[in-house]
């Protein structure tokens, strides 16, 4: 691999500092799946790699019924997967990472990880979203927070300042009545990229749909938010056919592109398919 | 400059002076010397690699050599109770014909420890899960879950005769 220098903080403070002075040549290290690739296959090449895993505080998970979810900047894939309260209130997320490389891979990827890559088809980005999840800064200037949605600015880029890092990621306690799904698409379920990938936040009362989040993978620069097929839905009672309508729509709120995996009209077909199926599963879980 | 990390392999407690930009796998195969371990595509999708770090299974292709300061690892070297024994897995590894070019075994039985020493009787299809990161070009899967299978009714014990097809 490519020679850098290697380094080691034991605080927050200390890793901006040296991200400051750095000047955007040094590369972060949580995880390390996506960045040591990068590095060997030369699609980055930083002259400094700043392990984070010595900093204290930020490898909790927890959950609290007001609160809700937090996941620390070092929390590995894995850890979220397997953690009985993820999967009981944040099943899409769950469902996300779970159907992520492999078991090898989520021992060491983190979440926080997946969300900096920003891959247009990173799996944890369109529950996270669904769900209204904030990411939290730091930086030399004070800590900052912000959605998801906007901190990912498109394909590999995000509102990083060059002295900050992301500490965490809280996500709301679900309301009552939430169901959530995530599905993707792929030729095969483990070590696969999505092709397409729908995440749905459904809540409903006495059959009325009072809130919904849903969220499209893989089909446009950045995952998006199907406005079109949410406003389908919101506000109105339930019915197959209004859910045929909403996947309809998703299928106009995405902006999928034709590459190796699939084409834009493939794509599209099963943005309308998955969104139907995601909408489904999710009412499922009421 | 080479950096000097300590750190326990297959028990042993050792130091051994890493590049600080070499991949734990390199380390293991050129400062350390076991070359068990074995590097298919070195990214990650192989899983020819795996190792146990304190217990749990990584590629070791994706971890930075000084990461591994203060870790426990056990490497396919490591695996079998005592050096004239081999490991259950082992054992079925080869009874089963699990193995055609050999390449990926290392890492398959590393993985399928890694399983049983959690999960010690695994259906067929957390079996297939958990081996799911490690890939073998010859496509010899339905041994290689068959041995991991009867390894886990040795292990915990059980005849052998009753293992379903």
């Amino acid at each position: 691999m490519r020679a850098f220098e290697y380094l080691e903080p034991a605080t927050l403070a200390e890793a901006s500092a040296l991200l400051q002075r750095c000047g955007g040549r040094a590369s972060v290290l949580a995880g390390g799946t996506d960045l040591l690739v990068q590095i060997k296959e030369s699609h980055r090449q930083p002259a400094h790699v700043i392990n984070i895993k010595k900093i204290p505080g930020m490898d909790v998970l927890s959950f609290d019924p007001a609160e809700g979810l937090r996941i620390g900047a070092l929390v590995t894939t894995r850890e979220v997967e397997t953690s009985y309260a993820v999967r009981r209130h944040y099943a899409s997320l769950a469902r996300a990472v779970t159907d992520f490389a492999s078991i090898q891979v989520r021992n060491r990827a983190t979440v926080v990880g997946n969300v900096c890559r920003a891959s247009p088809s990173a799996d944890s980005l369109a529950p996270l979203i669904a769900d209204r999840a904030e990411v939290h800064l730091y930086g030399l200037h004070g800590s900052r927070s912000m959605p998801v949605e906007a901190f990912v600015t498109g394909p590999g880029k995000t509102a990083l300042g060059v002295d900050e890092l992301v500490s965490r990621i809280t996500i709301p306690a679900p309301a009552p009545h939430t169901g959530k799904a995530y599905l993707k698409h792929g030729r095969r379920v483990q070590m696969e990229l999505a092709t397409v990938g729908v995440a749905v936040s459904i809540t409903v009362e006495r059959g009325h749909c009072t809130d919904v989040g849903i969220v499209l993978a893989a089909v446009g620069p950045k995952p998006l938010r199907a406005t079109k097929a949410e406003g389908v839905l919101r506000g109105h009672s339930l019915s197959d056919a209004l859910i045929l309508q909403a996947a309809h729509a998703a299928m106009e709120d995405a902006r999928p592109i034709t590459d190796v995996r699939a084409s834009a009209e493939y794509r599209r077909e099963m943005v309308g398919v998955l969104t139907r199926r995601a909408i489904a599963q999710a009412l499922e879980m009421l | 400059m080479r950096k000097l990390i300590a750190l326990e392999i297959n028990g042993e407690p050792m130091e051994i002076a890493v590049e600080p930009h070499s991949t734990l796998l390199d380390a293991l195969r050129d400062d350390a010397g076991l070359t068990g371990t074995k590097k298919g595509c070195d990214v990650g999708e192989c899983g020819s690699c795996t190792i146990l770090v304190n217990g749990t299974p990584m590629n070791s292709c994706l971890m930075l050599a000084p990461e591994a300061h203060g870790c426990s690892l056990t490497t396919i070297e490591g695996v079998q109770a005592s050096p004239d024994t081999v490991h259950p897995v082992q054992e079925q590894f080869m009874r089963c014909g699990a193995a055609q070019c050999g390449f990926c075994t290392p890492g398959f039985v590393v993985a399928a420890k890694a399983l049983l020493d959690a999960n010690p009787q695994p259906t067929r299809d957390e079996i297939r899960f958990a081996i799911a990161g490690n890939i073998c070009r010859c496509t010899g899967y339905t041994k290689i879950i068959e041995a991991i299978e009867r390894a886990a009714a040795d292990m915990a014990g059980l005849p052998m005769t009753e293992v379903t097809r």
